[in-house]
């Protein structure tokens, strides 16, 4: 066992080619989920698109859905808005339950 | 080494067809996808669903799978393949995708000697992903963290073994729920990087969403008749709360900026729950007797009747 310490730092931001390596995509893919409106890149182009926050969380959860489920983008917009809206809908009933 | 019986684990016979593993696969993925049912149970019966899958599907698999029979030698839930496993089989594709390995069961039976998963080997080696749980504190004041990773190494002779090592990671202060921590140069291949991906581990008191955080907050009942200050300890220190006068119980107090630090930092949402003292004493009999004899309240006036 060797320990090692070494450069870390928070995934901020994203280029376009790299959330693509990021999330192990085809850019024509990751198009599809910027036109489905599931990514939201700031910048009005690919060239200069920059994916954060949300944008990256959604689009490795989307990856996931679509390679371990083979669901299209379509169906992977629709899965990750349900499943936000189940999330606040789980998050306010564990408020009402506690009380 | 324990035996793994993949039929079970997709709840299909022995006889079934290709198409009706594959049906049973696809309802048992959706069913514990990790990110459609959370829980560690979920994403464990989710790994179990896709190696059964793995084997399975393959009519290459599936053959030498069977051919270790139902009375497969088993000696108090240990298993052991016969000295002739693999004889007059090839298995044509040996590495499930992905970089997660299965059990020590499907990894001897059918990753022997194979080669690592892809991209391995190549002057640009795949990203690895993995996750890491951190406590909610260790988000308020960043931390350092030990984190053990086990990766598969290419020897000399093209052999492969996994190696264990310990890394250490540094949590910067402010990071949420599903933000990625990278450790450059720390991925499976070469020039590849390791990325983390944070959960919080479930808090006893606070409810995360985003960088604000919930939770109740107990109040005595006099403590919300009369309102005031009250003091309340948060990962960040203690705060002053102030109580307004006749305070209901599911009412809604914000401490901005006393969430998880970040630009803007997140706020405190509490919830107030009225507490009752608990009547041990004969004391407290008398008081709460005086109450109900001084004190014109009916809770249930507006049921009507």
């Amino acid at each position: 066992m060797k320990k090692a310490t070494m450069r870390s730092d928070t995934v901020d931001a994203l280029s376009f080619p790299d959330l693509c390596r990021f999330c192990q995509a085809e850019e024509d893919w990751v198009i599809e989920l910027v036109e489905q409106g599931v990514l939201e890149p700031i910048g009005g182009n690919p060239g200069n698109w920059r994916f954060i926050g949300t944008s990256i969380v959604r689009a490795k959860k989307a990856r996931r859905l679509s390679r371990d489920l083979g669901i299209n983008t379509a169906g992977v917009a629709l899965v990750l808005d349900l499943l936000e809206q189940r999330d606040a809908v789980l998050r306010r009933l564990a408020q009402y339950e506690a009380v | 080494m324990e035996y793994k019986d993949y039929y079970k684990t997709l709840g299909v016979a022995r006889t079934a067809s290709t198409d009706d593993i594959k049906k049973a696969f696809r309802k048992g993925a959706r069913k514990y996808h990790p990110d459609i049912n959370t829980g560690a149970e979920a994403e464990a019966k989710f790994k179990d669903v896709n190696e059964a899958y793995e084997v399975l599907k393959d009519p290459e698999r599936r053959a030498a799978y069977d051919q270790l029979g139902q009375d497969a030698p088993r000696t108090q839930g240990r298993y052991q393949p016969p000295p002739d496993w693999e004889g007059g089989f090839s298995f044509s594709d040996r590495a499930p995708h992905g970089n997660e390995g299965f059990s020590d069961f499907f990894e001897t039976l059918f990753r022997r000697g194979a080669g690592p998963t892809s991209g391995m080997g190549s002057t640009r080696g795949a990203d690895s992903h993995g996750r890491i749980e951190i406590s909610i504190e260790d988000a308020y004041r960043g931390a350092e963290r030990a984190l053990s990773l086990r990766t598969p190494v290419v020897g000399p002779d093209g052999s492969v073994r996994l190696q264990d090592r310990t890394v250490s990671v540094q949590v910067p202060k402010g990071i949420v729920q599903g933000q990625h921590i990278r450790l450059a140069g720390q991925g499976a291949g070469p020039a590849s990087d390791l990325f983390l991906e944070v959960s919080f581990a479930p808090h006893p008191v606070y409810c995360p969403d985003g960088r604000d955080l919930y939770l109740d907050l107990p109040v005595a009942p006099w403590e919300a008749a009369l309102g005031g200050h009250v003091v309340m300890p948060t990962p960040g220190g203690k705060v002053d709360l102030r109580i307004p006068k006749n305070a209901r119980t599911g009412q809604k107090l914000r401490l901005k900026g006393k969430g998880l630090p970040g630009a803007p930092a997140g706020d405190i949402y509490a919830t107030l729950k009225i507490v009752n003292p608990k009547v041990e004493t004969e004391q407290a009999q008398k008081f709460f007797e005086r109450m109900a004899k001084e004190m014109p309240f009916d809770p249930r006036a507006h049921l009507g009747g």
